[in-house]
């Protein structure tokens, strides 16, 4: 069912690419482009013609045969949405004749639907049901007493969606929307005639077939066989607020249909960019959590962390931090305290966070969890191109011809662009993916990379080195590009260093495990292969060398002119929603709004100026810092808004240590999370379905997040550091978020243009927005890169110091799976737990062999750091030597194995390499998937 | 501040700069980036260090750009 305020036009829009066509129907005219079919110019003229196979969001099919017209000096009565305009045509959408052919259809469809619409979740919002009444059908004269699907079961097995194919009319939306808009192909037309069932796989439940429950197929069926569960639960919306999803960088615009203060469902804004209507598991049915009773909605205190919680008043609460706080920069030091902002909060509430700090804390200990994920992104495309953002829209892959895919797992981590750029391959795009791990798109239903390169862990730059070698040496440079470009200077050292036979595929085929003729027929197709695209994860950045692969990527991209159009660039896919976003506004301990540094004296004076204090010139501490300065004594009291460092973070025991040495740690959460058990503060925090502000997704597209539920806490994050800082005598004077975007946008020339007016005239907006781009920038470093010329770096391949030997000879790796999310304090508090209700250890069948492992047997992983102990799970999808595992629950604590060891730039956690071993152990005792678990308690005895 | 810590991520930061061919500016870009990037306290630390021991763990090249940064006190810790 589509969203309740949604206008279905029948078939997609079509590009204008000459003269519209002009034509009349039903005697109104009108002018649309050329290849846009009947139904659509109808339902533009405002004529609605019945239909029921054909939606906007799909091609048309023609099966349902309700669409039929007439048209002038033509036989027949052909289907509106198969037929397209032609210039001069005189369409009639009502005869005698048409009403006829149309009632004897609903007639038969009607003979084989329950009618039951008075108790249907439906009713009120049924195609079937409207169709009915506009064909004006009031019985079936062929009964019901035939053979009809009306007894057959439902399939309740999906936990968000039901199946009931008593109202099924086969025509065959939900599988396409699964083959065309997800590129899942799970669904089938299962038997011929009247035998015909929608069958999910193998035609067993939803459950068991390859669906991933993106809810394409819920969303496009016209009769409510396939329905959340929570409409049939709750009954029909009343209303909708547009609003953007809290979960990963992609972004997607939805509209939450409410009825009262209840959210009824989330459906994707098929208006909305980037996503155009298409969801994921997560985005779509996994917001359960923002009621779940796990939420903490009094403030809470505690005078040490032994102490149990004792609520208060949010008075009381906010006073005992801020004078927490004031005690220990009296007693030790300004630079004893900082805070920790979060990109799943706003871009209003982490500007906020960062000015308390620098503004009242009078410091710029400020970071943000973008320094375990994406900080070598940042330090990576500043230097090469001249600003820390990807390049691209994600539409610009639809220009594609060549994608290459390292250290990312978009149909996993990324999923709506991950079917975005699935429809691209579908269509003829060549793959290259880079992954120690076999992803899903290496060979998934009508895709197959060309090229699987799967390196070792922690060889990416040795890769990209050897890939330049082979664009050097063998003439594949766009000379012209980098001519005109790029700096000569700094171009001629890289293209000498690249040039060496050490950088070559066969001399690195030992470092890497890829084999040289792969490498080199990969880096030709790159180069050679019309539009190149990277597309890049936290395979790439959480390396000791994270920075310098991204400046690799960079260069490869320059070299073979890949960047500053359609279909090419070096595009970060974010982890978190907003990721971008966060470290955008000065979320980082050296960089002021816009990524300008803070030693600048005349910037400083700007924001001075605004904010009305006098500002540090120093850098701050970024958050692995502050830990080493927690143990020697001179960091004591810290603000976290909405992050989870005791689980996220590396080496969980020298986290856990550090909270322990501090005096004042305040979390600001939703839940008691892991870091709250060393906290003396929790305040409670808001969901995104709470708050007003706005999201900047990995496109650099700032969308608005609009409140949808009043905040169950009483307060949206944004008001709770107002309050702190007016406690610490500082007030901040805002009535909305708007006040604080429309400050922003007076500081940072790359936001100037952008306000909440713009944002609702335009929907959303791609940064940089000002006077030479009030529209915002889709595409960066047109014409000329931000910086002037790109800066080619030279990208020396360094062994990380995690090396496998006699004691730790697999190499472990981690990542996400598709139903979870980061830490999972959101997923795991949602029925999405019954796809994935615990972290397991894959390992491929010769490691397992060789240890006595059978699938699913406990093993213990031990590092140099610590041990954990999870099930196996055998498989190829990882090389020999490899092993590979999620960091979803805390039960796992899986960063109670990840080290110290970081990025040389940012100090971004390895997490993508630890040397370990891994032995069975017998069948320990397993705790509830969901419960807050002990993985930092393990790490904290230790 | 983790003394060991520290000389690691200094070397880290030299191993990068240390390959490019002219070594006197690599000094420099070594020095620029922990001016950059490093908080104060993490400076006086590294600066201590070598005048302390003459920073043995160092690589030459961040022995350099250390000892550039210490042509004055560091800023001190704020109060």
């Amino acid at each position: 069912m589509l969203a309740i305020s949604d206008k279905d036009f029948g078939t997609p829009a079509r590009l204008a690419t000459g003269p519209l066509v002009e034509l009349e129907i039903d005697g109104r005219p009108i002018s649309v482009p050329a290849g846009t079919s009947l139904l659509r110019a109808a339902a533009l003229a405002g004529v609605t013609v019945p239909k029921l196979c054909a939606t906007d969001s799909l091609e048309p099919f023609g099966s349902c045969r309700l669409c039929l017209v007439e048209i002038e000096g033509r036989k027949g009565y052909p289907a509106s949405c198969t037929t397209t305009v032609e210039p001069g045509m005189k369409v009639h959408t009502q005869s005698g004749k048409l009403s006829g052919l149309r009632r004897n259809v609903m007639e038969l469809y009607i003979s084989d639907h329950p009618l039951e619409c008075l108790t249907c979740p439906a009713n009120g919002n049924c195609e079937i049901q409207d169709v009915a009444a506009m064909v004006g059908v009031e019985d079936t004269r062929y009964g019901f007493a035939g053979k009809n699907h009306l007894a057959l079961p439902k399939d309740e097995s999906n936990p968000y969606f039901t199946f009931d194919p008593s109202k099924c009319i086969v025509c065959s939306r939900c599988v396409r929307a699964c083959d065309d808009t997800q590129g899942t192909f799970a669904l089938t037309i299962d038997g011929r005639g009247f035998a015909s069932v929608i069958s999910p796989g193998q035609n067993g439940p939803f459950m068991e077939s390859e669906c991933v429950s993106c809810g394409a197929c819920v969303q496009a069926c016209p009769t409510n066989a396939l329905t959340e569960k929570s409409l049939i639960e709750l009954g029909q919306p009343e209303r909708d607020v547009v609003t953007t999803c809290g979960y990963c960088g992609v972004g997607c615009s939805f509209k939450a249909e409410m009825k009262g203060s209840q959210v009824v469902r989330m459906v994707p804004n098929k208006d909305g960019m980037p996503n155009l209507g298409h969801s994921c598991v997560k985005g779509r049915f996994a917001w359960g959590y923002a009621t779940h009773p796990d939420r903490i909605l009094k403030p809470m205190i505690r005078a040490t962390i032994e102490q149990p919680w004792r609520e208060v008043s949010w008075e009381e609460a906010i006073d005992y931090a801020a004078q927490g706080f004031r005690r220990i920069q009296q007693q030790y030091g300004r630079g004893a305290v900082g805070g920790i902002t979060s990109s799943r909060c706003t871009n209003e509430e982490t500007y906020l966070v960062q000015k308390l700090v620098r503004a009242v804390f009078h410091n710029n200990n400020v970071d943000t969890c973008a320094r375990v994920c994406h900080s070598p992104t940042g330090y990576g495309l500043k230097t090469a191109f001249g600003t820390s953002a990807g390049t691209q829209d994600f539409a610009s892959v639809a220009k594609a011809d060549v994608i290459m895919v390292i250290g990312a797992n978009p149909t996993d981590a990324h999923p709506v662009f991950g079917s975005i750029m699935k429809r691209r391959l579908r269509a003829g795009a060549r793959l290259i993916v880079a992954d120690p791990r076999r992803i899903d798109l290496v060979k998934s239903p009508h895709i197959k990379a060309d090229y699987h390169l799967q390196l070792k862990p922690g060889t990416n730059v040795a890769l990209i080195n050897a890939m330049a070698h082979v664009v050097v040496t063998e003439g594949l440079v766009n000379e012209e590009f980098v001519r005109n470009r790029c700096e000569a200077a700094d171009f001629a050292l890289w293209r000498r260093f690249a040039a060496e036979q050490r950088n070559s595929p066969e001399a690195t085929e030992a470092i890497t495990g890829v084999p040289a003729a792969q490498v080199r027929a990969a880096a030709r197709l790159y180069a050679t292969g019309g539009n190149a695209t990277i597309y890049y994860g936290l395979g790439v950045t959480e390396h000791s060398q994270g920075s310098t692969m991204v400046l690799g990527m960079a260069n490869l991209a320059m070299a073979t002119g890949n960047v500053g159009r359609e279909g090419v660039g070096v595009n970060p896919l974010r982890g978190q929603n907003n990721v971008q976003g966060s470290c955008d506004v000065g979320s980082f301990p050296h960089e002021l709004t816009g990524y300008r540094h803070i030693s600048d004296p005349v910037l400083r004076v700007s924001f001075e100026e605004e904010w009305g204090v006098h500002l540090d010139p120093e850098p701050g501490l970024r958050i692995p810092n502050m830990f080493d300065a927690a143990l020697d004594g001179s960091f004591k009291g810290i603000y976290i808004q909405g992050e989870d460092i005791a689980q996220s973070d590396p080496d969980s025991h020298h986290v856990c240590a550090a909270l322990k040495a501090m005096e004042m740690v305040v979390v600001q959460d939703l839940f008691l999370n892991e870091t709250a058990k060393y906290a003396h503060v929790f305040l409670p925090g808001s969901t995104f379905l709470e708050k007003d502000g706005t999201f900047t997704n990995s496109e650099r597209r700032i969308s608005r997040v609009r409140k949808a539920v009043p905040p169950l806490a009483g307060y949206e994050d944004w008001q709770i550091t107002i309050m702190l800082a007016k406690a610490l005598g500082y007030p901040m004077e805002y009535s909305h978020p708007s006040e604080i975007m429309d400050e922003i946008a007076r500081l940072t020339p790359t936001f100037k243009g952008v306000s909440y007016e713009k944002l609702e005239r335009l929907g959303s907006v791609q940064w940089p927005c000002n006077d030479n781009a009030p529209a915002g920038t889709p595409v960066m470093h047109v014409g000329q890169f931000v910086r002037g010329k790109g800066k080619f770096t030279i990208t020396e391949f360094l062994p990380t110091d995690e090396r496998t030997g006699p004691r730790y000879p697999l190499l472990l790796t981690t990542g996400r799976i598709l139903s979870q999310y980061n830490v999972g304090t959101q997923t795991r508090r949602t029925a999405n737990v019954v796809w994935h209700n615990e972290d397991r250890l894959e390992i491929h069948p010769h490691d397992a062999e060789e240890r006595g492992i059978d699938d699913g047997a406990w093993v213990r992983v031990s590092s140099r750091v610590g041990s954990i102990s999870l099930r196996a799970l055998v498989t190829d999808r990882v090389a020999p030597g490899v092993v590979y595992t999620t960091f979803h629950y805390p039960e796992t604590g899986t960063n109670v194995v990840t080290t110290e060891n970081s990025d040389w730039a940012t100090n971004c956690p390895e997490y993508k390499v630890t040397a370990v071993q891994v032995m069975p152990v017998p069948a320990r005792r397993r705790q509830t998937p969901g419960h807050q678990g002990t993985g930092a308690e393990m790490a904290a005895a230790k | 501040m983790n003394r060991e810590h520290l000389i690691k991520m200094a070397n880290q930061i030299g191993a990068f700069f240390g390959a490019y061919p002219d070594q006197e500016d690599a000094v420099n870009q070594v020095a620029n980036h922990l001016k950059s990037y490093w908080e104060p306290r993490m400076r006086r630390e590294i600066i201590a260090y070598v005048q302390q021991t003459g920073g043995p763990a160092l690589t030459d090249l961040v022995r350099k750009a250390v000892r550039s940064l210490d042509h004055g006190p560091e800023p001190k810790a704020p109060a």
